[in-house]
């Protein structure tokens, strides 16, 4: 397919403008057209893609970038960036530039306030399709479930918690439990 | 102003500090650290524009770190300023991913690396849950929020409905009321 880095840019693009607060919010859409509508990737490789963009420092958007490199390469990789961050970088620099001149405060407390459910929403969503992605079965959810917890409940350092995911799924395949 | 702010930085230093930021973050929390960078020790900016412009990088669709880049970066330095914020936290970062993504698809070979991976992703779930559940517990506990966070979650994860069109429709629903209330 010739075209590819362009249809990966369509696809990404309009993802860029649902990303409210952060990109968290987009992977089950970015799930559905991967995986499902486009089948460029398995379920299985998008769910490692994810966890490799959780073990690496920056943005975590850079699942996008990502995942078009495992696509498409460079191009690929070029295309999924562009299309992710390009859109909502104009917008946040068209509003910082008109900022100056609006008393903007009614209209964002009603945006920050109105988009909360809507992102809440879209966060456990996006929580809901990784999980049914896993395989591994009742160990790898109940990991996610413990994982949940102890980030909810102790200021745990989250590569380190991570880390001791991939540790014990390890420890439990060389003891060849699983 | 009370406190004189320091001498506005080069493009190139820009870049530098939101690379530096974007190769050292890991999992979040970064708003936290640039306020610390920007405002209390290097003096580049006043904490109210700070805040101001992390308020609107969270309001606004976009991942908060890349929007806070570039509001910092066009307050210090216009578009050139914007610019080379916005590349220093999205271009390193992003070769470590594809260098890192590389190098998993290498020992890919190895049936021990997927479970390595699914382990990582189990744990890593957890964070997005987290978030989520987070998310969750800022929304007012008022009927209309509720359903409006209930009806995000049953289009996306269970009709799996575009997330565009779920978006447009309940976001603007749900700004329009909370503005019409003031």
């Amino acid at each position: 397919m010739p075209n590819l880095p362009l249809s990966i840019l369509a696809v990404f693009l309009p993802l860029s403008l649902v990303t409210i607060g952060g990109g968290q919010s987009a992977i089950a859409d970015m799930h559905r057209q991967i995986v499902d509508v486009h089948h460029w990737l398995s379920a299985a490789q998008f769910v490692d893609a994810f966890a490799i963009a959780r073990l690496a420092p920056g943005p975590g958007s850079l699942l996008a970038t990502l995942i078009g490199w495992q696509i498409a390469g460079f191009w690929g990789a070029l295309a999924a960036t562009v299309g992710i961050f390009g859109p909502t970088a104009f917008l946040i620099y068209g509003v910082a530039h008109i900022w100056s001149r609006y008393e903007g405060a009614r209209l964002l407390r009603a945006l920050e306030k109105g988009l909360r459910p809507v992102a809440a929403g879209m966060i456990l969503a996006a929580s809901y399709v990784l999980i049914q992605s896993l395989d591994g079965g009742w160990l790898a959810r109940g990991t996610a479930l413990v994982s949940t917890a102890l980030l909810m409940l102790t200021p745990v350092n989250p590569l380190l918690l991570i880390a001791s995911g991939a540790g014990c799924f390890v420890g439990l395949h060389m003891l060849a439990l699983i | 102003m009370p406190d004189a702010l320091a001498e506005r930085p080069s493009a190139l230093q820009l870049f530098l500090i939101f690379a530096r930021i974007g190769l050292t973050s890991f999992g979040g929390g970064l708003s936290g650290w640039m306020l610390r960078e920007f405002v209390q020790r290097r003096r580049l900016m006043s904490e109210e524009d700070f805040l101001n412009g992390l308020s609107i990088a969270q309001a606004l669709p976009g991942v908060n770190v890349t929007n806070m880049a570039i509001w910092i970066g066009y307050k210090l330095g216009g578009r050139g300023g914007a610019i080379a914020c916005w590349l220093g936290i999205v271009v390193p970062a992003a070769i470590v991913i594809v260098l890192l993504g590389t190098a998993f698809a290498w020992l890919g070979n190895y049936a021990v690396t997927h479970v390595a991976l699914g382990g990582a992703a189990s744990a890593a779930i957890g964070l997005s849950l987290a978030m989520g559940l987070t998310a969750a517990r800022r929304v007012p506990r008022r009927v209309f929020p509720l359903a409006i966070m209930a009806a995000t979650f049953f289009a996306v994860a269970i009709l799996k409905w575009p997330l565009l069109w779920t978006v447009l429709g309940a976001g603007s629903l749900s700004v329009a009321v909370t503005y019409y209330r003031g």
